[in-house]
């Protein structure tokens, strides 16, 4: 059983589990899933520099800080209990394009060739690491959410905003990976 | 009434550009929100085991190489859809006896303009928010800057949100 679970999950056992989440929260405390409003929440916490955006009641929204603080206490469970030994498994053509740009370490599920703590101060890593982050956070909110506030629940609830923000999440997702990041890994 | 109409009027500001916000009449101690924090270690379990939060995945889906990344968002939202049709048809409670409420999203252009500068961000950092957070679990201590930066992403959309076009 054990060993069967440390294998990789595939998409059809991972995919219905992440999206009973969804009725989960909903059942345990009328919650709608969401995960890029927890940043909000942070610096309405932490810094909330009268800003309007930020003064609001975030006690009453501290269950998703829970929520994400389990998210890395799983991720933490699944390495050291669960972890497979085996490097991660990827389309040969993808393994061929990033060997070009040095990167041939699969020991881990981010790319320790480029996205470690040395690289933070080049500009390669600056990019991929500060720049991407901010991108991130930036546009979840600028959006109104991310790939679980919207593209898991919003479109579980058939809302059409959420469809329009998915769509557009991966026009911006495949111009990056195709036209832009080959100059960033290259630089 | 003066005070409801201050919950009334915090509920609405939460609710900005947020989807995961709900107005519950009920009090809870703290320790109720344990609840979220084990469905959180599931879901992170989950999230690693699967790959959704590989950097390697996310630069598969984004050149059409690996079925894997559609396959799991695919399966979850029919996953979600059938069970808010249930909940609905069913008029299903929640475990304290309330009635479920999910709020409608409204458009405004901050869903194209902000999808995409996200979809730039996921494709450079392979993640998105829910995978940052098991990445630094993983022991890949360096996404904490990234985590870091999206945060302070946010803090900076909070403080020019009214000068953006929406």
């Amino acid at each position: 059983m054990l060993e069967f679970l440390k294998q990789p999950w595939a998409w059809y056992v991972a995919g219905p589990l992440i999206g009973l989440t969804v009725p989960a929260l909903l059942i345990i405390g009328n919650k709608s899933f969401g995960i890029s409003s927890s940043l909000r929440h942070i610096c309405a916490s932490c810094m909330p520099a009268n800003i309007p955006f930020f003064k609001y009641d975030w006690k009453k929204e501290v269950w998703n800080l829970f929520f994400v603080f389990g998210i890395f206490l799983g991720g933490a469970i699944a390495v050291s209990l669960l972890s497979n030994p085996a490097p991660v498994e990827v389309n040969p053509k993808l393994a061929q394009e990033l060997a070009g740009y040095g990167i041939t370490n699969y020991n881990n599920l981010i790319p320790e060739d480029i996205i470690n703590w040395q690289s933070l101060l080049t500009l390669k890593g600056f990019i991929l690491m500060v720049v991407g982050g901010f991108l991130v956070g930036f546009g979840t909110r600028y959006a109104g959410g991310c790939t679980s506030g919207h593209a898991i629940m919003g479109l579980s609830n058939l809302q059409l905003p959420s469809l329009i923000a998915t769509i557009c999440f991966m026009i911006g997702g495949f111009i990056m990976a195709n036209l832009i990041l080959p100059f960033i890994l290259s630089l | 009434m003066q005070q409801n109409r201050d919950i009334e009027k915090d509920l609405q500001l939460r609710e900005l550009d947020a989807m995961c916000v709900n107005e519950s009449r009920l009090e809870h101690k703290w320790y109720h929100n344990i609840k979220y924090l084990i469905i959180g270690i599931l879901f992170g379990i989950v999230f690693v085991k699967s790959e959704v939060v590989s950097w390697f995945r996310i630069q598969e889906m984004f050149r059409l190489q690996s079925f894997h990344m559609y396959g799991i968002i695919g399966s979850a939202v029919l996953t979600g859809m059938i069970s808010v049709f249930l909940i609905k048809k069913f008029n299903i409670k929640t475990i304290y006896g309330e009635p479920i409420k999910i709020a409608p999203k409204t458009f405004n252009k901050g869903q194209i303009y902000g999808g995409l500068i996200f979809g730039l961000g996921w494709a450079i950092t392979g993640a998105c928010p829910g995978p940052l957070f098991a990445q630094i679990g993983t022991g890949a201590t360096v996404i904490a800057v990234t985590l870091l930066s999206a945060i302070t992403g946010t803090w900076v959309y909070g403080l020019l949100r009214e000068k953006l076009p929406h």
